[in-house]
């Protein structure tokens, strides 16, 4: 199976850090993988060179066969630190990405309500998100992404802000949720179990120089009930084999 | 709120009674108590003196205010999303801000004449820089990731500026405003002692000249305290406008 996005030999320093070298790996569609790796490796920086928020110095990125030059409507973002306008309520945020494409206000609304009640916030549109949990801050970052209906949905840590029982029913809805968005997922995260548990494929990235070192593709977890995958011996057995591999790049 | 109030009640008697303390030793023959001055002030207002002064010392502040709010904005928005501009033009208003502005009056007189003009440029040297330098720092503070959610959600630059950056930095925006403002004032009166006497400024020299203290004080005092009812109209503006993120207000 061919990728829906293509990353063909990216390479991108920060001054005189090498972030990314010679990096290439395919996403396929409709599933969702996760890009797990000690901090340093260049994860996040891949994610926003696929948004096209940061431009590579050289290689490229494919996306339904087309060079990525900047952000385009096939691709959502979900933010570490939400990213969520404090003088608008949730409606309004939800719809934000709705707006700058200049859909009509009455049309983006209800898009949008219809993906506030899908993460689970109806009854809070009309809340700030000051008074909103962490949880719930990255459920209206969700909704957003999910509004504008793009083809790809990168989420860069969206959990690492959020408490861990809030993110243990998080990863839960999660999984329904793309069951029924029939969406590609690109997650970066820092958690072995989380990414075991969410993921299709999960590619291993290892710092200085950053690159793939293996990609794990956990095959019969899927079908399983969510509540039961933590104790499947597969799921234990994929968590100890990533924390061998990662074991010494951890200072 | 409620204590606040009470509060700040408590410090505006607390300066009145020493004002009225300090006529009453008196400290100098030239320091009215706080009740001569008020009746003075009254009998300004009576016989029309006070709205004829402020017909005149308001039109070279609102004019000056106005146009430092509008290009004092421009330039701080510009300021504060290039480095380049930054560097061109900061130095300029940190300089204008350091400037002791009594010595460049006669400056100004020499280019601009003891007209409107001058006063209006007196009250544009006060209030410009503060409100420049805060909407620089305002804007150059907006976090970034939410500039880069802008940008990957297809917001144009026009977007980012008019959706996430001015917003965002509004509340500060606002701050330097009153500032600007406040400082305004200064000038506005400055101006008329120094370039022209006209409006207030004219009370308070003629009175001074003929020895009138009541209404000398009840000159100042009234500018002060127009200056004082219009910041705090100002923030009652402020609040409403910005409801949603006043969880960081400041309050004075």
């Amino acid at each position: 199976m061919s990728g829906i996005v293509k990353v063909k030999n990216v390479f991108k320093n920060y001054g005189k850090v090498e972030a990314l070298r010679d990096m290439s790996l395919d996403f396929p569609q409709g599933k969702l993988t996760s890009l797990l790796g000690p901090s340093g490796c260049g994860k996040t920086t891949l994610l926003k060179i696929i948004a096209g928020i940061i431009k590579p110095d050289s290689g490229e990125v494919l996306v339904n066969d087309q060079i990525v030059k900047g952000p385009g409507p096939d691709r959502a973002f979900v933010f570490q630190d939400f990213a969520l306008l404090p003088w608008a309520n949730v409606l309004r945020n939800v719809a934000f990405g709705l707006e700058l494409r200049k859909v009509a206000i009455s049309e983006r609304e209800s898009i949008a309500e219809k993906y506030i009640e899908a993460v689970g916030l109806k009854g809070f549109e009309k809340s700030y998100p000051h008074e909103l949990s962490g949880g719930m801050k990255q459920r209206v970052g969700l909704a957003r992404a999910l509004s504008v209906d793009a083809k790809v949905l990168l989420l860069d840590e969206p959990f690492s802000a959020v408490d861990e029982q809030t993110r243990r029913k998080f990863q839960e809805d999660l999984l329904d949720l793309i069951k029924k968005e029939k969406k590609t997922f690109i997650f970066v995260t820092h958690s072995i179990e989380e990414a075991v548990y969410v993921s299709d494929q999960i590619a291993i990235l290892l710092p200085r120089p950053s690159r793939v070192s293996e990609i794990i593709k956990p095959t019969n977890l899927k079908n399983k009930n969510p509540e039961n995958i933590r104790r499947d011996p597969e799921y234990l057995d994929i968590v100890d084999k990533i924390w061998f591999s990662l074991k010494t790049y951890v200072e | 709120m409620n204590r606040s109030l009470i509060l700040k009640l408590f410090s505006i008697i607390f300066v009145l009674g020493a004002w009225e303390i300090g006529g009453r030793i008196p400290i100098s023959f030239a320091f009215p108590t706080f009740f001569d001055s008020i009746v003075a002030f009254f009998n300004l207002i009576l016989d029309g003196t006070m709205f004829k002064a402020y017909a005149e010392t308001l039109k070279p502040l609102i004019v000056g205010v106005l146009i430092s709010a509008v290009i004092g904005i421009s330039i701080g928005v510009l300021i504060g999303l290039s480095d380049k501009i930054d560097w061109l033009i900061s130095p300029i208003f940190i300089v204008m801000q350091a400037a002791p502005l009594a010595a460049l009056i006669p400056l100004l007189i020499l280019a601009y004449g003891i007209g409107l003009t001058s006063k209006v440029f007196v009250v544009c040297i006060m209030a410009m820089p503060v409100i420049v330098l805060n909407t620089a720092s305002s804007v150059k503070s907006v976090s970034s990731s939410l500039k880069e959610m802008c940008r990957s959600f297809l917001g144009t630059k026009v977007d980012e500026i008019f959706k996430i950056i001015l917003p965002a930095s509004a509340p500060i925006i606002f701050a330097g405003l009153r500032l600007g403002i406040s400082a305004g004032f200064i000038g506005a009166i400055l101006s008329e002692l120094k370039i022209t006497p006209t409006g207030i400024g004219d009370i308070i020299t003629y009175s001074r000249s003929i020895a009138d203290y009541p209404s000398m004080y009840a000159a100042i005092f009234s500018i002060i305290l127009l200056a004082v009812l219009f910041l705090n109209f100002l923030e009652v503006i402020e609040l409403k406008l910005f409801k949603g993120s006043n969880t960081k207000h400041v309050n004075d």
